[in-house]
């Protein structure tokens, strides 16, 4: 199947309206009054190079009671992305060539998003010895991001080694800050909620310690590291400085850390229980600004899914984690342009330009261009939308249901055809 | 009136005194030679202990029989985190049997809470403590304690307006501390919490109480009308949060020569189970100062009071 | 609504006393003098005004009378059977007197008989406090309508009423006025 359309009408981001011309798997022509074999009435529609996930887990393999490769990226693309990166904390873990390989095909054969694996910084996530970094940077996967991600590599030698290493292969470890003798059962953000709840508390200083840390080592030996998911004001200022010192690092934000406080937890419903927690509105304030001046470089959703039981329990035996796939567009067009206070051109680039960079995925994130692969997500900014607990992902517990937020996710081309077409999932085939 | 008592916080002050009186009644059934009342007759109220508390449990246990319920212990070991049987199936057992309030106790902070919010259950629930959160019977039995102490027969109708109480202890992970500090506030009592700072909250900022870290400049500064001691877990002599128990008990323990800095009238309590010679020394807890024996007491008509009050008025009054 | 004045405060007065009396003239054919086999117990809140009222005209009466043995207060709250469908009542004080009421003479004060639940949860109270040779009934005014075999052995007035009617008592010590009206 070859595909040739034309959407009409798009608007460019913050420019005006135009059309935009796919044959293939590539944007041929941007511009006025284009005709194709197909057109498609874009009017209204914001057109947005295909979104890219820099964390997201997708459960498979070991996990597939809560998502699988196929149910992840069909809701990936209903989210408006084109490409996810896998988390490794799978069963068996993504620590060697075989299991990364067995992900990227489970996402080619999926069709719906291109699936990049994140190799494990240490085998089986242990934090003890490294993992063959090497092979799973040669395989067939092409790995360029590593992450103990759900434990923090906190070994300061460990993590300098990986930090070190990957740099053989352009590769970057991305760091789940989390001190953890500082977080010994902790359960939510250690502050005034958590001390009325009795619940055990996630100190700030507990990520804040780890990122300060690695920013030094990634400094001092001259590569880059990539922080995981934000959760405080603290972790900004340290990353501001580390950014103003010259320090090859990058951030991502969480969508639900842009939103929603712990303030929740005074529910005890577990569908707030994630981690790192849900902190203070003082601290969503902090990271919203930091997205907006660039000291946060990407939003990255940490996509997930558990099963009903993991959440149906009472707080303490309940699962860490929340979907976030197909609300992440949303909350980051509340962050930047509903709040008056930036672009889509740099919703562009914390959704799309920049984990592409981070992640080197040579394919995406290459922006709207002639010549680009036509990875498109559109979006009905007027909309809003009440969020429901049905979605395509094969969990339920997003902790925005019910909740009203802005924009919609249309239509999300894909390498030049529709994943999804008129807000629903399209059945997709490669030609 | 209230169908789940979950938290001392979800108690109006109107509320809490009308149990509190009710409690009084309760009280004086307690001291005749039929100590039965036909109030609950045909009810089950179901005793779902997740963590051994032979004490709490033989409370309530009475409290129900004594308004003729018939009463069925639960004692589910363990939960889902130990792949034991898991809150939900539980609950939803006890549905299915068709118990009328659940008693519940459990290790993790917000069970109570849980059961109430979520579907599983229709009954009342009576929170009898969950982990670090909250026991609001208890606080409850200790105002009434303090109640009783202060206006004695004369206690209907009072609240425990400008009383001043110390608690003193390992406040940060104390159910005890968390509902006293709620009611207490609720009933107009001063709250002042003394503690080593490692077993204070980190942002105590939405804790209206005063927080001190000297036993001794607290007693002699505040001079407490209340001094209540709580109990030291022993899962905390091991985690650094005090150097020894020897420490512990010189600095923060309650004591011969403490009790003598009492002013006159001021009384000295403790939940219970005592920690004789940590917390608090022989000669304090069988003092006359000591009410320990009093709150044992008072928590059978005060949980006779609380059921009372769920399971009655659950059809809308219809007058 | 309309309501009309039933009894007056002397009405009121005159129903006590002549209530006060048969209770005495009653007690001589089983004891021949004296009130130490009597007990006299008032159902709040009404019940305990008018218990109060009777026993003060018994100790005029029969000089020597210690009212403290006479007169106490019976709470019969937590022996209703309408627990479900009422708001939660607060418990008020019982008092027995310190003889109790082991084969005493019980008379049992009500403002108003109506259904008989109350007049059954008292006598169910009243056997958890002992064994009562016998027990008396006296109510102000008797309504009717009675869905239990309860009889009131001393009446104040009996007032036919239709069911929708109610019958409001009014004492001076917790009303501002001595009256008992019918609304309806």
């Amino acid at each position: 199947m070859y595909n040739s359309f034309v959407l009409k009408n798009v608007l460019l981001g913050d420019g005006p309206a135009t059309d935009i011309q796919i044959e293939g798997d590539k944007i041929v022509a941007i511009g006025a009054d284009l005709s194709g074999a197909e057109t498609i009435d874009c009017t209204g529609l914001v057109a947005l190079p295909g979104f890219v996930d820099l964390h997201t887990h997708l459960r498979e393999p070991g996990f597939e009671q809560s998502e699988t490769v196929l149910t992840g990226t069909q809701s990936a693309a209903m989210g408006g992305f084109t490409a996810v990166h896998a988390m490794a904390n799978t069963s068996p873990v993504a620590d060697t060539a075989g299991v990364v390989e067995q992900v990227a095909a489970l996402g080619r054969e999926a069709g719906y998003a291109d699936v990049y694996p994140i190799g494990a910084v240490t085998v089986g996530l242990e934090g003890k010895q490294l993992a063959e970094l090497g092979a799973m940077a040669n395989s067939k996967a092409q790995v360029r991001v590593f992450s103990d991600d759900g434990k923090c590599v906190h070994d300061p030698v460990l993590m300098r080694r990986a930090l070190e290493y990957v740099k053989a292969f352009g590769g970057v470890v991305a760091q789940h800050a989390q001190e953890p003798r500082l977080t010994e059962g902790a359960q939510m953000n250690e502050g005034a909620v958590s001390a009325e709840l009795g619940l055990t508390g996630w100190p700030a200083v507990a990520e804040e310690s780890i990122i300060a840390r690695d920013v030094l080592l990634a400094e001092h030996v001259g590569s880059r590291v990539h922080i995981c998911h934000l959760s405080t004001a603290g972790s900004v200022e340290i990353i501001r400085w580390a950014k103003a010192r010259g320090i090859q690092v990058t951030a991502e934000v969480t969508p639900h850390h842009l939103l929603l406080t712990d303030e929740l937890v005074r529910s005890y419903d577990a569908v707030y229980k994630v981690n790192p927690p849900l902190r203070t509105a003082a601290d969503v304030v902090a990271l919203r600004e930091a997205l907006v001046d660039g000291t946060i470089d990407i939003i990255a959703t940490d996509h997930a899914p558990h099963p009903i039981e993991a959440k149906d329990c009472e707080w303490s035996a309940a699962a860490f984690g929340m979907l976030g796939l197909e609300t992440a567009a949303s909350i980051a067009q509340d962050v930047l342009i509903d709040s008056g206070k930036s672009t889509w051109a740099r919703l562009a680039e914390v959704l799309s330009v920049n984990p592409a960079k981070i992640g080197s995925d040579a394919e995406q994130g290459q922006g709207l261009l002639v010549g680009a692969f036509a990875n498109i997500a559109l979006i009905d900014p007027k909309v809003k939308r009440k969020v429901v607990a049905e979605s395509a992902s094969k969990s339920i517990n997003s902790p925005y249901v019910g909740l009203e937020l802005p924009g919609r996710v249309v239509h999300t081309v894909y390498r030049g055809y529709f994943t999804v077409r008129d807000g629903a999932l399209a059945k997709v085939g490669r030609a | 009136m209230i169908k789940y008592l979950l938290s001392a916080g979800d108690l109006t002050r109107e509320q809490a005194i009308e149990i509190l009186d009710i409690a009084e009644g309760m009280a004086d059934v307690n001291d005749r030679d039929i100590k039965k009342l036909p109030t609950l007759r045909g009810k089950t109220v179901v005793n779902l202990f997740f963590e051994d508390s032979t004490r709490t449990r033989i409370s309530f246990e009475l409290a129900a029989k004594r308004l003729s319920a018939d009463v069925i212990n639960f004692s589910a070991k363990g939960s889902s985190v130990s792949k034991g049987e898991s809150l939900k199936d539980t609950a939803q057992t006890l549905e299915a049997m068709g118990a009328d309030a659940v008693v519940i106790r459990h290790p993790a902070s917000g069970a109570a809470n849980v059961l109430a919010h979520s579907n599983w259950i229709n009954g009342a629930i009576v929170n009898a403590g969950d982990g670090t959160h909250e026991h609001p019977t208890q606080a409850l039995l200790d105002a009434f304690t303090m109640r009783k102490r202060i206006h004695g027969s004369a206690s209907k109708g009072k609240a425990l307006e400008g009383l001043k109480v110390a608690i003193v202890g390992d406040v940060l992970h104390s159910r005890v501390a968390r509902s006293n500090l709620l009611l207490l506030n609720t009933l107009g009592a001063e709250v002042h919490f003394v503690a080593p700072p490692t077993l204070l909250p980190a942002n105590p900022s939405n804790w209206e109480a005063k927080l001190h870290y000297s036993l001794d400049e607290t007693l002699q500064h505040e001079k407490p009308d209340v001094v209540m001691m709580l109990r030291v877990q022993a899962e905390r002599m091991n985690a650094s949060f005090f150097p020894s128990e020897r420490e512990y008990a010189r600095i923060w323990g309650f004591n011969a020569d403490r009790l003598k800095t009492l002013k006159p009238g001021a009384f000295l309590m403790h939940p219970g189970p005592m920690n004789r010679g940590l917390e608090i020394d022989a000669v304090s807890a069988d003092s006359p100062q000591s009410t320990v024996l009093e709150q044992v007491a008072n928590g059978v008509s005060v949980r006779m009071a609380v059921l009372y009050s769920l399971l009655s008025g659950e059809r809308a009054a219809d007058v | 609504m309309s309501s009309r004045t039933v009894l007056s405060s002397d009405d009121i007065d005159r129903a006590v006393t002549r209530i006060a009396h048969e209770i005495l003239e009653a007690n001589t054919a089983l004891q021949k003098s004296g009130t130490s086999n009597l007990v006299i117990l008032g159902i709040p809140t009404r019940g305990v005004l008018l218990a109060e009222r009777i026993a003060k005209v018994i100790a005029r009466n029969e000089p020597g009378t210690d009212v403290s043995q006479l007169l106490g207060r019976l709470d019969i709250t937590m022996y209703r059977d309408d627990l479900a469908s009422n708001p939660t009542r607060a418990v008020t004080e019982t008092l027995i007197p310190s003889q109790g009421i082991e084969d005493k003479v019980v008379v049992l004060v009500d403002d108003v008989l109506f259904s008989g639940r109350t007049i059954r949860a008292a006598l169910d109270a009243l056997n958890d406090f002992g064994r009562p040779r016998a027990v008396k009934l006296a109510v102000l005014v008797d309504r009717g309508h009675r869905e239990l075999p309860i009889r009131a052995d001393f009446v104040g007035k009996n007032l036919p009423t239709s069911r929708e009617e109610r019958i409001r008592v009014h004492l001076t010590e917790s009303d501002s006025e001595n009256s008992v009206v019918i609304e309806s």
